[in-house]
């Protein structure tokens, strides 16, 4: 009889404890006792890392968490998620249905993720409970969603990009900063020295989302749309292939290191630029950490808009940023949006986009993320009146990594000595639409 | 009837007995249903709806595409089933030169450490270093060697006048040379572990008497230890092809999603169709057409080396 109860007994506890692990919730919130939007609740929520680390986050947005229980009793359990993992979570959360109450989402995203029907769509009514529509800044809630569609995310931090320049290095070499294209790159090959080392502009040569980011830009001063009015994908357009031109041709006509098509991660083209290798740098505004960070003085950098080739559109940025959403199928809808109406608040935002360095989302607020008034006003003029949303459609993250990855593999090319040719371009992008086409 | 208790009792240890072993291995095999058939006939399944971002949340309502994500992998006209068929050649030719090479420097090691001689303890050691670091570190230190302006690896060469210091290895085809490197240098010593292993399974008496009869060092090695070694070589090389042939980490690393061209292998080809472009039916269907080929081949292998080995 032992004998057979031992064994039976180990398979019922093995059995038991499967289910048990399959029947378990992932959420991780939980109702304490207390009513939907009341005291007691815990919300989780998935921040995404927007400092120089993740421990620096937790130490940002914990005290501002804490302010957040003391005024309304709900708890907020933070996780903060690296960029790399960000979207393979989420994913993995869409699918299980398991996931946080409030998440962030770059805000590229949006639309993409909107497609999966996992978040809440912010109706009249929920918009009516964050605060409204218009206390956002038009441009940042563009990017909530498709065009036609509640939206189901709500701007947070705005971004958008700058041209850095070195005064000393310019001052040096008897520049001013440029105002065209045309002016950037002959600026860029006076300032070049290889053999010493520095060169007229850093790069983030590995990086598909910098690629991507780029090649929409310079694309859009080209007056040309990576999807047509139906959303379908039209890479190959000649404004396409000028736009990524454009770009790689940096590397092709030698002014930028060549070592920096393997810099991918974030912070090495900004390093080349506060260490005074490169006397330019295209990046968003949250550069300006890192450019502290690396001992560069917010008095020895000057920042202008990106400039475009004589003639053509002055579209110098895409509104970038971190959007907020709130999963479908929380328990705790009404706590999750008062969370979000916290952390819209002109009042918060004044006191994260500095830490953060971002751009209020608020209509009508001072950007407060650098005490260089006119860096903010730059890049805030910039965000009114330079910037176009990346392309509102359900596959724009497909749309990114593979246009990136394509153009990435283009700048290798360039690097490796071999400069890519308009037909080169056009096969990588014709390619790189082939696959959007497998995806459906 | 005193005898039937006797008999009862006979009876129920018997089926205990029997039942036993049943009993042992159930835990085992529930937990292989779970962990790897249950998500392998989920993954069949995937590969015939078109499970993409519209349909994550409620995987259900995802429509039924029948075969076509298969004729797409398979069609080589076109762009999407040419760079399947471009992955699947670079990943057999990646696992052609790992298992090769992994096996000739595990053997080569193998053969000298096996003789006693003053160190050869700290070699065995050494040699087994690569195989104890945890993958993720071993890589990403490679990763840095492999650099072009400050890694170690182009200052060596620029120190000893073979290049100028200036060549990128994680780039270009030179990224797949890189890749070979690394995976060799990871799966080297199981080779030579098992082989070490196998060596010591061999009588010394034999080579003594095959030294008597006028056998040289080469002799012994072609006819006593390579015929003994054959059942470690068997089981060896079909592992260490699987897991080449599988390998996820040392491109992934390297990398990330999306390798240059010429490092894209097919672990990390089907990722990207399925975590980079959101096409999870489609990423199943590639699955699927993997395990079919590495079932053909492993059968194939096991089949024919089988035989020999019953005929020898």
């Amino acid at each position: 009889m032992k004998t057979r109860l031992i064994p039976a007994l180990v398979v019922a506890a093995m059995v038991a404890s499967t289910a048990a692990c399959g029947g378990s919730s992932g959420s991780g919130s939980s109702d304490g006792g207390g009513g939907d939007s009341g005291s007691g609740t815990t919300l989780t929520y998935w921040a995404s890392n927007q400092g120089s680390s993740i421990d620096v986050d937790k130490k940002v947005l914990g005290p501002e968490l804490k302010k957040f229980e003391k005024q309304t009793g709900i708890k907020v359990d933070l996780q903060v998620i690296g960029w790399p993992d960000l979207l393979n979570k989420i994913l993995a959360a869409t699918s299980s249905g398991k996931g946080p109450d409030v998440l962030n989402i770059g805000n590229t995203w949006a639309p993409s993720l909107q497609a999966t029907g996992a978040f809440l769509p912010f109706d009249s009514s929920a918009l009516t409970a964050i605060g409204g529509k218009s206390k956002f800044v038009p441009a940042s809630f563009a990017t909530g969603g498709v065009k036609g569609k509640d939206p189901t995310s709500v701007p947070l931090y705005s971004l958008v990009y700058g041209l850095y320049y070195n005064k000393k290095m310019f001052a040096e070499a008897g520049l001013k900063p440029p105002t065209t294209w045309e002016e950037l790159q002959t600026d860029a090959r006076k300032l070049t020295d290889a053999d010493k080392g520095t060169y007229g502009m850093a790069m983030e040569g590995g990086s598909y989302t910098e690629s991507v980011h780029f090649s929409f830009i310079f694309g859009q001063q080209h007056g040309a749309d990576p999807f047509d009015s139906s959303g379908k994908p039209n890479f190959t357009s000649p404004g396409m292939v000028a736009g990524v031109k454009q770009y790689v041709d940096l590397m092709s006509n030698k002014v930028v290191n060549p070592s920096s098509v393997q810099y991918k991660n974030g912070p090495e083209a900004p390093g080349d630029f506060a260490k005074g290798k490169a006397a330019m740098l295209m990046s968003q505004n949250n550069a300006d950490n890192t450019l502290v960070a690396d001992g560069m003085k917010t008095s020895e950098y000057g920042v202008v808009a990106i400039p475009a080739p004589t003639g053509k559109k002055d579209t110098a940025s895409f509104v970038a940023g971190i959007n907020m959403s709130v999963f479908k199928n929380t328990k705790h809808k009404d706590a999750a949006l008062k969370f979000v109406k916290f952390m819209t608040s002109p009042a918060e935002q004044k006191i994260l986009d500095v830490p953060f360095a971002a751009l209020p989302v608020n209509a009508g607020a001072t950007p407060n993320f650098t005490k260089n008034a006119a860096e903010a006003k730059t890049f805030q003029n910039i965000l009114a009146t330079k910037a176009v949303p990346l392309p509102l459609v359900a596959n724009e993250s497909q749309y990114e990594t593979n246009v990136g990855n394509a153009v990435n593999q283009l700048i290798a090319q360039a690097a490796t000595g071999k400069a890519p040719s308009e037909s080169d371009i056009k096969a990588a992008l014709q390619q790189a639409q082939d696959k959007m086409a497998s995806a459906g | 009837m005193t005898s039937r208790p006797t008999v009862k009792r006979a009876g129920g240890r018997g089926n205990a007995r029997r039942l036993t072993p049943y009993f042992l291995i159930a835990p085992a095999i529930i937990l292989e249903l779970l962990i790897h058939i249950l998500p392998m006939i989920v993954g069949v399944w995937m590969s015939f709806v078109g499970l993409t971002q519209a349909f994550i949340a409620n995987w259900s309502t995802a429509p039924w595409k029948g075969l076509s994500s298969y004729k797409l992998a398979l069609d080589f006209s076109s762009p999407i089933g040419n760079s399947f068929l471009h992955s699947f050649e670079v990943t057999c030719l990646y696992t052609v030169l790992v298992v090769g090479c992994a096996w000739f420097l595990g053997m080569s090691a193998a053969l000298v450490l096996h003789r006693n001689f003053r160190g050869r303890g700290f070699f065995r050691t050494l040699f087994l270093v690569p195989y104890a670091m945890p993958i993720y570190t071993g890589i990403m230190t490679w990763s840095f060697m492999l650099q072009r302006d400050n890694g170690l690896v182009n200052h060596v060469l620029k120190s000893l006048g073979l290049t100028n210091g200036d060549s990128f290895w994680l780039i270009g085809s030179n990224a797949f040379w890189s890749m070979v490197i690394i995976a060799v240098w990871r799966s080297w010593p199981f080779a030579f572990l098992m082989l070490l292993a196998g060596l010591q399974n061999i009588p010394d008496d034999v080579y003594d008497a095959a030294s008597v009869d006028g056998a040289g060092i080469w002799k012994q090695i072609r006819y006593i230890t390579m015929p003994a070694l054959r059942p470690v070589n068997l089981v060896m090389v079909l592992m260490l092809f699987l897991w080449t042939f599988n390998d996820f980490n040392t491109p992934f690393v390297l990398f990330g999603a999306q390798p240059p061209k010429s490092a894209d292998i097919i672990s990390v080809h089907i990722y990207g169709a399925s975590f980079v472009n959101w096409d999870f039916g489609f990423g199943s269907a590639m699955s699927v057409l993997l395990l079919a080929f590495l079932l053909v081949v492993t059968g194939a292998y096991l089949l024919i080396f089988n035989r020999r080995s019953r005929r020898a």
